[in-house]
């Protein structure tokens, strides 16, 4: 039988290694999975790279796996933001680097990555300082700059639902880099806020298929960012 | 009297067409979201997968996982649908969307945008910008007509690293409307009390009347 469920997120975790490439899902608040986050951060890998759009709010999550040091390097495409002072200061203070990406060029080096492709053609961001160095071609008319695939030793990401195969549905703009980040990984974990008996989600409706996803772990009622940073707000 | 941020909101609203797929950027260009005008249908798309985005939620209706891509609360209108990230950004790559707003640090009179950087110690952000820039049909601009210290924001050309190259077709300000023409900009409407004098020494570049 086939299953996919772990009973928490530090067992779910295991096996990261120093130096991993780690994709985590989610933009703003939505999609982060806190609880997956906090139990790497338990676990102990350094040196990781990250593939995160932002940099992480407040401090929890990717802000507090940034604070205790065990990234080396960030990859993303909008680190600044009112709540994302724990990378601000690692960045000025030369302690993280930092790899900005086009977001649209972000999702697809993920996508490209987990379909196969080890690298492609875009015109986004030609003729900018992010441009420098990379391959140029023109195709009709237009230049373009090659881009590389980008794959994942661990995905973490965080789902609405799951059944005990994997498969996964979402919440709203929760989605968002869920799915690619779940293709382009070795070993994709998705925290859920609930698991339904399989064949319980509608097939037509399925967002990640289960051949995607290999572990998920029930975390019914996560943390909100939200309350973290009312709470940081009103501490200061 | 210059324009109220919600008033240059609604001027950029009145200008999107019925039907228009249209991308919001963070900041100023968000309040266009709560500024469509009543019976148009305009689809707009947030790049963190929404369709059909609408106006900003009643505080006890805020979902979190319904947000834009200022990370801010919004609503989903009827018709609206959620998708993920390299579907959202194959809308904008594959040239799907017909008008993005963003904002801006800089424009020049080429068309050229500066908005991810200051290039100097300052976190760059990037964003979904340089995708925008490239798939939009029509890129437009709110911005400040000048920065906080009081220097002009449209520009000859660019002193910060751009974000795209002769891509802004309008830029909106509290002082007008105006359009990039290569060498100069066009006035195409003044704010009430405005001159085009008044105007011409607060910009960068020559600025003309519109014929």
């Amino acid at each position: 039988m086939i299953d996919k469920i772990f009973p928490d997120a530090r067992a779910a975790i295991d096996g990261v290694r120093d130096g991993d490439t780690v994709l985590i899902g989610g933009f703003g608040e939505a999609g982060n999975p806190t609880e997956l986050i906090h139990a790497l951060i338990e676990q102990g890998a350094r040196e990781l790279t990250v593939v995160n759009n932002n940099s992480g709010n407040g401090e929890i999550g990717l802000a507090l796996l940034l604070r205790e040091r065990r990234v080396a390097r960030l990859i993303c495409s909008y680190p600044r933001g009112s709540h994302a002072h724990v990378f601000e200061t690692l960045y000025r203070d030369g302690q993280i680097a930092l790899e900005l990406v086009p977001q649209g060029t972000l999702a697809e080096r993920l996508r490209a990555g987990g379909a196969g492709i080890p690298a492609f053609y875009t015109p986004s961001g030609v003729g900018t300082a992010l441009a420098e160095g990379k391959e140029t071609r023109t195709f009709a008319g237009r230049d373009h700059i090659l881009e590389h695939a980008i794959c994942g030793d661990i995905a973490l990401i965080k789902a609405e639902a799951a059944d005990r195969w994997g498969n996964l549905v979402y919440r709203k703009a929760a989605r968002n880099f869920g799915p690619v980040m779940a293709m382009a990984a070795k070993t994709t974990i998705a925290q859920v806020r609930k698991v339904v008996p399989l064949g319980e989600l509608d097939p037509e409706a399925i967002v990640t298929p289960s051949i995607f996803v290999s572990r998920v772990v029930p975390i019914a009622d996560p943390i909100s960012e939200r309350d973290h940073i009312l709470a940081l707000e009103q501490a200061r | 009297m210059s324009w109220t941020a919600d008033e240059i909101a609604a001027i950029a609203a009145a200008e999107i067409p019925e039907g228009a797929f249209v991308n919001l950027g963070i900041g100023q260009p968000e309040r266009i979201a709560d500024f469509i005008p009543a019976g148009r249908e305009v689809v707009l798309h947030s790049e963190n997968g929404i369709l059909g985005m609408g106006p900003r939620p009643p505080a006890a209706e805020e979902d979190m996982e319904l947000i834009n891509a200022g990370k801010k609360p919004v609503t989903l209108i009827p018709g609206g649908a959620f998708f993920h990230h390299a579907d959202s950004f194959a809308m904008i790559r594959g040239g799907h969307i017909d008008i993005c707003v963003l904002g801006a640090y800089e424009v020049a009179a080429n068309g050229d945008i500066a908005n991810w950087t200051t290039g100097k110690d300052g976190v760059p952000a990037v964003g979904g910008a340089m995708d925008l820039v490239a798939g939009a049909r029509s890129v437009r601009v709110i911005t400040t007509h000048t920065t906080r210290a009081g220097h002009p924001k449209l520009l000859q050309m660019l002193s910060l690293p751009a974000t795209g190259r002769g891509v802004v077709d309008r830029i909106y300000t509290e002082l007008g409307i105006f359009k990039p023409m290569g060498e100069t900009y066009r006035l195409l409407r003044a704010a009430p009390g405005e001159t085009l004098d008044a105007i011409a020494a607060r910009t960068g570049a020559p600025l003309r009347q519109a014929d």
